[in-house]
């Protein structure tokens, strides 16, 4: 398993090499789709990709926390955190592509 | 939001884009994120998230209906991490 970091240049030049579009369009195509899925989760919006995944918002409640170094009590603000669900597809390629 | 009102959405930005191109840039985009996972990388979106591939260690688990102990093989499971940016804009920062 070689362990390479993708980024949005990557996903751009995927958008370039699949439609005739211009590097620089395909890059903003790229920041587009990020910047929707991002406004719905934001608006509170449930994200579901067909074949992909899952992303929603979960409220957490308040409650209190400790500082593990020093074990003081700190209040944790009641807070939306977001949680991926990848498909059963995605689920299946990962553990099928990183088998020994 | 599901994946046609994505879609939908860039379309609708992009006059000058065939629908049928809005829907291969949209679906390169999610199957290069899967591609490269199923591969073992990690794809680094900086203010939206990462996608990482976590691995699980082989276990000895149990079928919940017999009680009989199975092993189960190591695997690698899809894992997101949400980005700062996005975190903060949830919690209207």
């Amino acid at each position: 398993m070689s362990n390479k970091t993708l980024t949005r240049m990557d996903l751009s030049e995927a958008v370039f090499r699949s439609v005739g579009l211009s590097r620089n369009d395909s890059a903003q195509l790229v920041e587009s789709v990020l910047q929707h899925m991002s406004d719905a989760l934001v608006r509170g919006e449930q994200v579901k990709i067909s074949s992909f995944g899952t992303f929603s918002v979960r409220e957490k409640a308040a409650r209190v926390g400790r500082n593990p170094k020093t074990g003081e009590e700190v209040p944790i603000n009641p807070r939306r955190v977001l949680t991926f669900r990848p498909s059963h597809l995605m689920k299946e390629r990962v553990a099928e592509g990183n088998k020994k | 939001m599901i994946r046609s009102e994505l879609i939908q959405k860039i379309a609708d930005e992009n006059p000058h884009l065939y629908q049928r191109d809005v829907e291969r840039i949209v679906n390169t985009i999610f199957e290069e994120i899967t591609e490269a996972m199923a591969e073992g990388h990690r794809v680094e979106l900086r203010g939206f998230g990462a996608f990482s591939v976590k691995k699980r260690d082989a276990r000895v688990g149990r079928n919940p209906r017999t009680g009989d102990a199975v092993q189960v093989e190591e695997k690698h499971v899809p894992f997101f991490k949400t980005g700062k940016l996005l975190r903060d804009r949830l919690n209207g920062n």
